[in-house]
This record gives structure tokens, C-alpha cells and sequence, in this order.
């Protein structure tokens, strides 16, 4: 487990800006009447999004949205880690994959520039706009080494690409997320070695096909045997 | 050719995402064709088809999807409705292949929640996925309102079985990839495992019947049905059957997802998918055959393993998600199993005393043995401590932290006790040298 407590400096309050709540609304239609409580976690990410962090005023808000006691949002805002408790960095909150597949593959170098240009890790930077921090597989394994940068994966990453990358956020810059060693996506480097077939594309999948293993007919009574 | 699969025999058509996901260029490639005639047929027909396949579920237990589904109630009771959930929580280390079905292939997986629900008479289905896919979500929940447009899903649907499909998101435990876990995560608890029983299938989401199924358990449905579950029960061994996305990372020249049968050997996906081992097989030292959770295999039983249930078991490891972890010679083992360790102790829920305490004694006694300053006794220690914590918890996360331990000393102890002597050589005043220069 993880020890997480809430930060000791709170705002004093907290209020959801028209889009947020909006959005919030649409989240608690997706479930069947009186199970709220089912949109605690996309809400809480929404008011972190707003935020970009979770504050206390924050949970007291949620709760009374959702009807829940505060006890139970608070809960639900310490047990998951993606719930910042404490401002991070306002260009970049950095997350490096730091499990075993990304390790093998040079997730140490991509923190050591981490380290070096934005300074400790889980602190907020002293202009106050990068946080950097070690996280547990992100699932990109094949893509190792990688992080998450704000929402989204940029993967394939060399020292070199992730001071780039650090660098373009700090020059309010949005780097494009993906792969940084030309990959389209999780194929072999170099290119695909399979469903290079054509005849897989060409729409001859679509035509209509009578489904194989269909029951036998019925016998009809009296029917030539 | 590469590999064992033949193209035309691939499920996972835009599994890199050349092609576009919409729903368009998905039925290009076949999805939702024939799906009416398939909930035609009937719900009997739908599970049988998927129990004859053979399809084991893919989320690493590897249980029979068709056995699974008919642990469901016959009748659906007044007031509780059925559910299926599909697990998009894909947090085991190595593991990344059901990322790719959502990103690039969303439609064979609404296709497939379809046909499951309407296989288990559930009206709703539950997509759970881990908070950090924010891309994989923002497509998927396209993918379904496109879905929805086309008159796919919804109320009054082509298809004539009601269904309504909810995609909704974690926020970062790996806990939540449990099923009872997933259920209270998903009624906005904290993740803490249930005891079962009851079983999902009894008292799940909401208190209801539910079905906790992988994605690509889910996502393949469809194409069994399609082409017949004799098709899928062609490849790889018996009790092992179909095809599976494979995912290789670590010391390959080419790490990679790809779509191969069952049971092909591990040496040829290592060899033709990925490039081979970096330096040549001879480089290889061990592999973790299927996520961070089960035993590693050494090189010398990697040359002959079969990436199946049945053999990987039977080699004290398991296939698991089948995400391959390759480690070459130049790997610090100790180190790499250490880090697996600190990240069961960052990923237990604190729940059963044994996985929340033992998890971080066995994380911290690895750090000591990764840097040579435990005691060679400590070993045989940490051993047992392995054995308590492994079935004494609710879920399987006790488990799966000892396995990967259990597995480091099965095969590599002589390499930890050597750490340690030589931290100790030329330290006489560490405590307990005299009894290793005594061994």
C-alpha cells in the first residue's frame, strides 16, 4: 500500500465550472437509478481536471453531488493513486513507468533527465511548472520505455527524446504524444511482418456468410425420412 | 512466412491501427456481419458455440469463457438484472495487448458485449478501464455512440436484445484488474477484493447476477461465431485452443504485440515476430512467459517451451496474459524481481494482513539481497515467508507477489548467495560472515 494523506495547505473552496458539472451530469446518466456513488471516480477525475488537483473542498463538493458521506469520497480520492492530493506542475505532470519491462529497457536514463531538469521526484519544480513522479506499469509495455505526459503516452522514449520533450512543454510547446522511434504503434520497429495481406481489407470480409455450425432443422412430422 | 498464424486466420485485423477504427472500415474488415442472424440462433447456440471453441478467458486465469457464462442464473428475477462487465483494467506488468483491441478495434469489442450479453440475458454491459487509457476511452466511447447512431446497440436496436453499453474508468489500481475488486471499484468504492462467495454470478455488481469477462475474451466472440468454433479449436494444442495476442517486451531487438495461435513455440515468436533475443539466443537468460506474476523460466526451458496453459504449467510458470518479459545476460535478475516485488507492495490494498504486510517485507529483504547486504539465512527465510502470504489472502495478489520470487530462487539462488559473499568478502565485522566463510 501506499500511505497518502491530503495536502496540509487547502484552498478554501471549491465550485464546478459550468463545463465540469455538465459533464459530471452526463456521467451519472450512465448508471441505473439510485447507484450515484458509481460515478465517485470519473467525477473526482473531472474536478482534478478542472484543478488539476484533488482538495479537500474538492471531496466535500463531490460528495454532496453524488449524495455520498464525505468519509466514502475521501476514501475513494486517498486508495487511488491517480488522484493528486498536492498541486503539480501547471505545463507537465510527468509520470514515468518505472516496472520491470520498462526498467529493462532504460527507464532509469529517462528518470535521471527527469531528475536533473525538473529536480526531485514527487516534488512540484520551483517555478511551479513541472512534477515528475516514478508510477507503476502505465501498459505500454511493448513500447517500454514510456510515460505519460498530462493525459496522454508518449512512448519509445531515449534520454535524449524526454529532454526534448521536457524542454518543448517548458517552452509551452505541445509535444506530440506517441512513439519516439517512428513506430506507428506497438508493430515490430520497421514495419509490420503481419497483415500485410491485402485480401483482408478489400472488403470481401464484409459480404454476407451463412454462420457455420447452425442447428439442424427441425424434422417436420411426416416428412420423407 | 512468420510465425505459425496465417493472415487470413487472424482476428485482430488492425491490431497496429493502419487502418481506421470507425465503424465503417470496421465492417469492412467484418465486424457486425451476420450479427443478427447469430442472436437468431438463439442464446444456447451463442454459448455453445464459444464452450466448443475451446476459449479460455484471456485475462489470465485462463478459465472457459462458455463454462463461465453459464454459471448465470436460467431466469432473470424481478428486480435483479443481469450484468455483464468486461475487464479493461490491463495492469499487469508486460501486459498491453487489450489496449490495442480498444484503440484500433473497438467495434469487435461492442460486437462481442453484444453477443455476451445477449448469451447471459444481461441488458447492460460494464466496460472497466484503467484511468490512465484516456486515449483508449476517448475512441472507445466513440466507437459506441457511432454504435449507438447505427442502431447497433440501444433501445429497439437492429439486433432486436435491448443492450445498453457504459464504458466507464478506474483511476490507477492494479487491484481493480480483480473481478469483485473491479465490482466495488465500479459501485464507487475503494478496490478491496470480496470474499467469495457468493460469486459474481450470484450477488455481483449492484448485488445482481454478473459476468466479469477480459476484453479479449469479449472482443473475439463475434469471430468465433462467425467461422466456427472448430475454426478456433484448430489452433494450437487441445485444451489450449485458438489464437491470442501476444505481447513481447524486454531484450528482444524488436518488442511487439502480434496475433499468433496458441501454443506456438516460444523460441519462434521470440526469433521471427521479434527480431530474437539481443545478442543472439545464446544472450538470453530468462523469461517471464506471461505478465509479472508468474515464475520466470531460464533459457535453457525457454528453448523448448510452448506459449500454452498446459506447458507453462507444467514448468512451474503459466501463460497468464502471455506477456512475454525477455531478460538477457547482461539483466540484473535480483534487481529486476526486487522492482517486481516493490510493485506488489505499492499495489496491495491493504485488505488481508498477510499481502499487506508480507508485501513489504518481502519487498524490502529483496532490496537487501538485489544489493548483497542480507544474510545468507534470510534466503531460506524469505522463502517460507513466500509460502504464508501465498493463499492466505483473499484475492490473488498474495500469490502472485511470492510466485515471482519463488521463481528467482527456483532457478537462480546460486546467483543471490554469491551477492552476498562477495558484499561480505573483505567485511569481516558484518554480522554472520564467519558462518558463510564456514559453508
Amino acid at each position: 500500500m501506499s500511505v497518502r494523506r491530503l495536502a496540509k495547505i487547502q484552498p478554501e473552496s471549491f465550485a464546478f465550472s459550468e463545463e465540469t458539472r455538465a459533464t459530471a451530469d452526463w456521467w451519472i446518466s450512465k448508471y441505473p437509478e439510485g447507484r450515484l456513488a458509481s460515478a465517485v471516480i470519473p467525477i473526482l477525475w473531472l474536478a482534478q481536471k478542472q484543478e488539476g488537483w484533488v482538495s479537500e473542498p474538492a471531496i466535500r463538493a463531490v460528495a454532496e453531488l453524488l449524495g455520498m458521506p464525505v468519509i466514502r469520497v475521501f476514501e475513494v480520492a486517498t486508495f487511488y493513486t491517480m488522484f493528486m492530493l498536492e498541486p503539480v506542475g501547471t505545463k507537465a505532470l510527468i509520470q514515468v513507468c518505472g516496472t520491470t519491462p520498462c526498467r529493462l529497457r532504460g527507464a532509469g536514463d529517462i528518470m535521471e533527465v527527469c531528475k536533473t531538469k525538473i529536480g526531485l521526484k514527487d516534488h512540484l519544480s520551483a517555478d511551479g511548472n513541472f512534477t515528475w513522479q516514478e508510477v507503476e506499469c502505465l501498459g505500454a509495455c511493448a513500447n517500454a520505455p514510456m510515460a505519460q505526459i498530462n493525459d496522454y503516452y508518449f512512448e519509445d522514449l531515449t534520454a535524449d527524446s524526454m529532454a526534448q520533450i521536457i524542454d518543448d512543454f517548458a517552452a509551452g510547446k505541445t509535444p506530440k504524444p506517441g512513439s519516439y522511434a517512428g513506430r506507428h504503434s506497438s508493430e515490430p520497429e520497421g514495419g509490420p511482418l503481419t497483415l500485410t495481406d491485402p485480401a483482408l481489407y478489400d472488403g470481401s470480409l464484409a459480404k454476407p456468410v451463412i454462420l457455420p455450425n447452425q442447428p439442424a432443422p427441425e424434422p417436420v412430422e411426416g416428412g420423407a425420412a | 512466412m512468420v510465425g505459425i498464424l496465417e493472415d487470413k486466420d487472424r482476428i485482430f485485423l488492425n491490431l497496429y491501427g493502419f487502418h481506421d477504427w470507425s465503424l465503417e472500415a470496421a465492417k469492412k474488415r467484418g465486424a457486425w456481419n451476420a450479427t443478427p442472424d447469430m442472436i437468431a440462433l438463439g442464446r444456447d447456440w451463442v454459448t455453445g458455440q464459444i464452450k466448443n471453441s475451446g476459449l479460455r478467458g484471456r485475462g489470465g486465469a485462463g478459465f472457459g469463457t462458455g463454462l463461465k457464462w453459464t454459471f448465470m442464473p436460467k431466469e432473470v428475477k424481478e428486480g435483479k438484472p443481469h450484468y455483464l462487465v468486461v475487464n479493461a483494467d490491463e495492469s499487469e506488468p508486460g501486459t498491453c495487448k487489450d489496449r490495442e483491441i480498444m484503440r484500433h478495434d473497438p467495434h469487435l469489442l461492442i460486437e462481442g458485449c453484444l453477443l455476451a450479453s445477449f448469451a447471459m440475458q444481461a441488458h447492460t454491459c460494464f466496460v472497466y478501464l484503467r484511468g490512465e487509457y484516456v486515449r483508449e476511452r476517448e475512441i472507445l466511447e466513440m466507437a459506441v455512440k457511432e454504435a449507438y447512431e447505427a442502431k447497433l446497440i440501444g433501445k429497439g436496436n437492429i439486433h432486436g436484445w435491448d443492450f445498453d453499453l457504459v464504458v466507464h474508468h478506474g483511476a490507477g489500481a492494479y487491484i481493480c484488474g480483480e473481478e469483485t475488486a473491479l465490482l466495488e471499484s465500479l459501485e464507487g468504492k475503494k478496490g478491496q477484493p470480496r470474499l467469495k462467495p457468493p460469486f459474481p454470478a450470484g450477488a455481483g455488481v449492484y448485488g445482481c447476477p454478473t459476468t466479469v469477462n477480459n476484453v479479449e475474451s469479449i472482443a473475439v466472440v463475434g469471430t468465433i461465431l462467425r467461422r466456427g468454433a472448430d475454426w478456433f479449436a484448430g489452433f494450437g494444442r487441445p485444451n489450449n485452443t485458438g489464437t491470442k495476442l501476444m505481447c513481447i517486451s524486454g531484450h528482444v531487438n524488436k518488442p511487439c504485440n502480434v496475433e499468433e495461435a496458441m501454443s506456438i513455440p516460444m523460441k519462434q515468436l521470440l526469433e521471427e515476430h521479434c527480431g530474437g533475443i539481443r545478442g543472439g539466443w545464446g544472450n538470453l537468460k530468462a523469461v517471464i512467459p506471461g505478465g509479472s506474476s508468474v515464475r520466470m523460466i531460464p533459457a535453457h526451458e525457454a528453448e523448448t517451451a510452448l506459449m500454452d496453459f498446459d506447458s507453462l504449467s507444467a514448468l512451474k510458470s503459466g501463460l497468464g496474459t502471455a506477456a512475454v518479459i525477455v531478460m538477457d545476460q547482461s539483466t540484473d535478475l535480483i534487481r529486476a524481481i526486487a522492482r517486481i516485488s516493490y510493485f506488489y507492495k505499492h499495489e496491495s490494498c491493504g485488505q488481508c494482513t498477510p499481502c499487506r504486510e508480507g508485501t513489504g517485507w518481502m519487498w524490502r529483504v529483496m532490496e537487501r539481497m538485489a544489493s548483497g547486504q542480507a544474510d545468507p539465512k534470510e534466503i531460506d527465510m524469505l522463502l517460507e515467508v513466500t509460502t504464508q502470504v501465498e493463499g492466505h489472502t483473499i484475492c490473488a495478489l498474495g500469490d502472485a507477489a511470492a510466485w515471482p520470487i519463488q521463481g528467482l530462487f527456483r532457478h537462480f539462488r546460486p546467483e543471490v548467495e554469491a551477492r552476498i559473499a562477495s558484499y561480505r568478502s573483505g567485511k569481516p565485522h558484518v554480522q554472520g560472515v564467519t558462518l558463510v566463510a564456514a559453508e
